[in-house]
């Protein structure tokens, strides 16, 4: 288990966001978080890499164990958390800046210089997207003038370029067209070999073809988790099932 | 109606147009008799010597405002700048609120009470801080025309940077930067061309300011030095016009400095326009 969460509560303010979530991530596998709009799972995702601290009025309960540690310990050095556990946002969102400087910004941040260093982890970042064929010969140019699938893809190398243990992707490729989805999806079937991948999804296709573990979210509530074949096959709660067969969402 | 609403239009052009056609008349003359390398790059400014050739050279007045201008943007840039990134992204409601008004009232302060502090606070100051036998210096304007520059550079770069979208910090800070970080290789680079014209603004106002600085400059015609008494060129043209005689070459010349002043500032606004496109073409 590379991350291991206890009765994790989240409220906005006064609303009750998430409700005693207590969950097991496996390390290199892919895990899909399923459920209606406004059950949570985005603000679950944020709570693991403790992006939820850029927000005044969430207040936290619980822990979230990651390594050994317990990411909530005050002692927690919260960027280098983020360092280890990476995301890619629903929007694609690349800096306004070159492409290869979009992927030499986290490296950079975290202390390399060399230009020859800088150059290797950005062509192994790019190649482990799949778009480094589509824009090596335009590293200078400004990355957003890239189509949508290439910025989704961009924003995965610039998360895999510090080299994270886990990946977080919040509805990544619902703003893409099936192409580019098919080739994120192989992307990320791939990348499992080398990270752990959580992700949220509104499309229970995408679901059901590339992740080993799933869980459903209703209403701030974790209501089943199993494995994926399991959950689509034989749902043991009644939600669930409703869910997955369309009833409802 | 329509056409009342052209007419008045047509006042402003109109007086722009007489303006420029008023500046390049008057101030060509005296180029053409003293001669234009003479005049631009000559060192000596005596224009009513009586007992030797007087002599024209307009050079210090024009190093004056350069080196007044970009002094006034290196102190106040900075500080502008780190301002402005505080009231944008790091202070509190209540404090950002009380920054922004104090400096819209900044702004609105009359340059000659900039000027009538200075002469009182900051002359004497630098005159006892580094011995001199008198504080209004180059120095001194540099320093009120810093703080002068201050409202323009803060309000204009703060309105870019929070213009700047959450997504590219949000993303910054998911890659593992601290929100310094993210400020100063994020949100600063994005929010450049707003900054670049924060700057430009600031040099232009800079460079047009004469109020102020005659006060706190010691307005004396000197090649510019950190610790000389100095002579802008629109101090120039505010202390000499008054005396200098109707039909005189002084006269004459003292447009000329108005002219070349003019296209320095004309040469601003252009570098303005540019960071001003530059900006549309992002979005
Ligand atoms: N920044 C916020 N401030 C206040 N409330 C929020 C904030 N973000 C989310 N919420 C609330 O928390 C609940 C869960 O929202 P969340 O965004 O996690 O849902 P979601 O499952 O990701 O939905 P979707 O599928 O539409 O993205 C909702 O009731 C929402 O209104
Ligand atoms: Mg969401």
């Amino acid at each position: 288990m590379i991350i291991n969460v206890q009765k994790l509560n989240l409220w906005y303010a006064d609303n009750h966001a998430l409700k005693d979530i207590s969950m097991d991530v496996p390390r290199n596998q892919i895990t899909a978080l399923i459920g209606p709009s406004g059950c949570g799972k985005s603000t679950f995702l944020k709570t693991l890499n403790r992006m939820q601290d850029l927000n005044p009025i969430v207040r936290i309960e619980g822990e979230v164990w990651y390594n050994g540690n317990n990411i909530y310990d005050p002692k927690m050095d919260v960027t280098d958390l983020r360092k280890h556990i990476g995301m890619v946002f629903q929007k694609a969102n690349p800096f306004p800046m070159s492409i290869y400087d979009n992927i030499a910004y986290g490296p950079r941040t975290h202390g390399i210089r060399a230009r020859a260093k800088l150059d290797a982890i950005v062509e192994k970042a790019l190649k482990d997207a799949a778009i480094w064929d589509e824009v090596k010969d335009r590293l200078r140019k400004p990355a957003l003038s890239l189509s949508g699938g290439q910025q989704q893809r961009l924003c995965i190398a610039r998360a895999l370029a510090v080299e994270p243990d886990i990946l977080l992707m919040d509805e990544a490729t619902s703003a893409l067209d099936p192409i580019s989805t098919g080739r994120i999806e192989e992307l990320v079937t791939q990348l499992k070999k080398k990270y752990t991948v959580i992700m949220v999804t509104h499309n229970m296709q995408q679901a059901v073809r590339i992740s080993d573990q799933c869980a459903f979210f209703l209403l701030g509530e974790l209501i089943e988790y199993s494995d994926t074949s399991t959950l689509f096959s034989t749902p043991t709660d009644k939600r669930t099932e409703d869910y997955i067969t369309g009833r409802f969402g | 109606m329509k056409m009342l609403f052209f007419l008045c239009g047509l006042v402003s052009v109109g007086f722009v147009l007489c303006i420029s056609i008023y500046l390049f008349v008057a101030g060509i003359p005296a180029f053409k008799v003293i001669g234009i390398s003479d005049m631009l790059f000559g060192k000596v400014w005596l224009p009513t010597a009586s007992t030797t050739e007087p002599s024209f050279g307009i050079l210090p007045f024009i190093l004056t405002s350069i080196w007044g201008t970009a002094g006034a943007i290196m102190i106040g840039v900075p500080i502008g700048l780190l301002t402005a990134i505080y009231v944008a992204k790091a202070a509190p409601k209540k404090v950002a609120t009380a920054i922004r008004t104090s400096v819209q009232l900044l702004a609105g302060i009359p340059s000659v009470v900039y000027g009538m502090i200075g002469m009182v606070v900051l002359v004497p100051l630098i005159q006892r801080t580094f011995d001199l036998t008198s504080g209004a210096t180059l120095m001194a304007a540099i320093i009120v025309l810093a703080i002068m520059i201050l409202p323009s550079i803060i309000n204009v770069s703060e309105t870019a940077l929070s213009a700047v979208p959450a997504e590219y910090e949000e993303a910054s800070m998911a890659l593992g930067a601290t929100k310094e970080e993210t400020w100063f290789r994020v949100t600063l680079p994005a929010a450049r061309s707003g900054v670049a014209t924060a700057i430009v603004l600031g040099i232009g106002r800079a460079i047009g300011e004469a109020m102020a600085i005659i006060m706190v400059s010691g307005n004396v015609a000197n090649m510019p030095g950190l610790f000389k008494s100095v002579r802008f060129m629109t101090t120039a043209i505010a202390s000499e016009m008054s005396y200098a005689a109707v039909g005189s070459l002084h006269r004459d010349a003292l447009f000329s400095i108005g002219l070349v002043l003019f296209l320095f500032i004309m040469l601003i606004n252009l570098g303005l326009k540019f960071f001003i496109r530059e900006k549309k073409e992002e979005t």
